[in-house]
This record gives structure tokens, sequence and C-alpha cells, in this order.
């Protein structure tokens, strides 16, 4: 055996101990950086009209959840991975047609005077819904949103949407605004 | 010309691992602070829905919580099944959250609580009814900007 004189001893190890915490903590730590959809509600109305009417039934998009988690948009029944695409038609409305919305004309940055869609999304779910199915629902419709946006950024600057510095992703917001409507739940149909 | 003469016998010389166990500790001290323990424990059971459209939080201290979800297993025999809403660390019922807003809203700089964010986390098979009222609640605490968590998938099955 050997002996060691006092007052010394080995840091050999403290390095394997600092280690092992070291590792611990590593996989301890979740980094869970929260990720989600953002919205915004619409303010709180205690006598609030229905005020649709004021909204030409062509620049609405009707989109309806039903209690078995079934879409039902513009009247007719729709697979989600085409819903999409079909919402996109709908805001860009690339040949004027009548049946799909307005545009004005409108005085923004970058663009000049550009003709902007009064499109909106009207989303109606009932009290049965579930979840999921809604929160697919919002990512579709967010993607037409972001997909539009896109398009346009890349047609106007030549960049993606996300790498454009802020003023320019404002005006982009400007002309393809998001009119998202989170209607109050009707029960419409089933339970 | 100078003439550089190696010192000693021919070998490298050791690498010293003295400074090692610091620079470890180092790294430790870093992953200790930077670790957030949960601060509530979920009394639920929680599978966010996954989407690929989402967006990070940027500021955790703007952003409130709120759990909704079927109690766990083990609390089943007390609570029941139906889904309930967690606010902080216990059950509460819908027309709580106007209260709990105000309370969150009152911790946050006045200058900040224009920039306040409700993150509704809802478990996946959950129905939309309770999830409504809950909106519904949130209007009229007028905590407007909200954010449905979800995960970050690729693609949707």
């Amino acid at each position: 055996m050997s002996k060691r004189t006092s007052g010394q001893f080995s840091a050999a190890s403290m390095a394997d101990i600092a280690f092992l915490l070291l590792i611990f903590f590593l996989v301890a730590t979740t980094m869970d950086i929260d990720t989600g959809l953002s919205r915004q509600l619409s303010p709180y109305d205690p006598d609030q009209e229905e005020n649709d009417d004021k909204i030409k039934e062509r620049n609405v998009y009707v989109v309806l959840i039903n209690s078995n988690d079934q879409l039902l948009v513009e009247g007719r029944s729709m697979d989600i991975r085409r819903l999409s695409e079909k919402a996109k038609e709908f805001l860009v409305n690339p040949e004027n047609k009548d049946n799909l919305p307005e545009k004005t004309p409108k005085e923004i940055p970058f663009f000049g005077e550009v003709m902007v869609s009064k499109g909106i999304i009207s989303l109606q779910n009932d009290r049965g819904t579930s979840y999921g199915m809604y929160i697919k629902v919002q990512n579709e419709l967010i993607a037409a949103y972001n997909e539009v946006r896109e398009d346009v950024s890349m047609q106007k600057f030549g960049k993606h949407y996300e790498d454009l510095p802020k003023d320019k992703q404002d005006a982009v917001k400007v002309y393809i605004p998001q009119f998202l409507s989170e209607a109050e739940p009707r029960n419409i149909g089933g339970n | 010309m100078a003439k550089f003469k190696r010192k000693g016998k021919g070998g490298v010389p050791e690498v010293s691992t003295a400074s090692l166990p610091d620079i470890v500790f180092m790294l430790l001290f870093f992953f200790m602070v930077s670790t957030v323990m949960r601060e509530t424990t979920l009394m639920i059971d929680q599978t966010l829905p996954g989407a690929t459209e989402v967006k990070k939080m940027e500021r955790k201290s703007l952003v409130s919580y709120i759990n909704i979800g079927k109690p766990k297993s083990t609390l089943q025999s007390k609570y029941g099944t139906e889904p309930r809403i967690q606010l902080n660390d216990a059950f509460a019922k819908v027309h709580e959250i106007r209260d709990y807003v105000t309370a969150e809203r009152e911790k946050m700089d006045e200058k900040e609580r224009p920039l306040m964010t409700v993150s509704l986390k809802v478990d996946d098979k959950t129905k939309m009814g309770i999830v409504v009222d809950v909106k519904q609640e949130l209007r009229k605490a007028s905590a407007l900007k909200i954010n449905y968590s979800t995960r970050k998938v690729e693609t949707i099955e």
C-alpha cells in the first residue's frame, strides 16, 4: 500500500463527479420552448348583435366543424387535406370571380396602391368538436394565410417571408390581413 | 536565425487536467441555473395537439397558463374523468379564470400588461365545449391575446 502525504488529495476524480452531475442536469433539463398558434380574441360585448348581414356573403368563408369532427365548408363537406388549398383560393381570388371576396384599393408602403381582399374566414365549431380537430383546422387556415404571404413576398421581394425585414413583413401583413374569426359555437348538429 | 530547441525529452508534454473540473463545473452551473423546474405539477393528462404553423413564444414572463384535460388516473377517483381546468396547482371552475387573469396581470409590470398572453394548454381529446367557455371568460377578462399551445410537427397525419 502506498502512503499519501497528508494535505494532498487527488483532484482527478473531481472531474468525474462534476461530469456525473453535469450529465444529470443535461438529461433532466427540459428546455421546453413553448410553441403554439397565436390568436387574438375579439373583445367581449355583452349585447352582441349579429352583424353578419353587414358583411356580404361572398366575403365570408364559412368553415363549420360538427361534433363528429366533420368539416362543412361553404355549405359543402370537405376533406381537411384540401382545406388549405381552397382557403388560399378564397383569399387570393386571382380571377376576381363574383362568388369570391371583393377587393378594395389600398395604399401600402413598398407595394403602392394595391387591391386588398376583404375576405374573412369564419371558423365555427360545435361544443362537441374535439380540440385536436379544431387545432388541425386552425392550423390549415393559418397555413393558407402563411402560404399566400409567402407567395406575395417571393413575388415582390424575391425572398422568403420569414427572412424579410420587419417593415417589409408588416407591409405584407397589411396586404394580406389575417381575418380569422372564431365565432361563438352553435350546436350545429349531433351531440 | 534563432533556433528552437525543445526542452527536455522529445515526448509531447502531458495536458494538464487540473482545469477540467473548473470547466465542467462552469457548465454544470450554467445548466443548473438555466434549468427551469416546472413550477406547477400537472394534475391532468395532457397530450398537446401537433401543428405545423407554430410560432415560438417570446417572453415567458408575459405568459400565463391554463391547463385543460382529464384528471390523471390516480386522481380520477376524486375528481372524476370529465376534463377539468387547472390553474396553478389546483383545479378551478370556469368563473375563477377571471380572478386568475386579474391576479396574473397584477404581477406584471404596468408597461407590459397589454402584452400579456394566455397560453391554453389543452389536451388533444378534450371537447371544445369547455375550451369555448374558457375563451368566453378570457374575453370577459379582456385577456385577448391567446395562444393555443401545440407541439411542432413536420406533417399532420
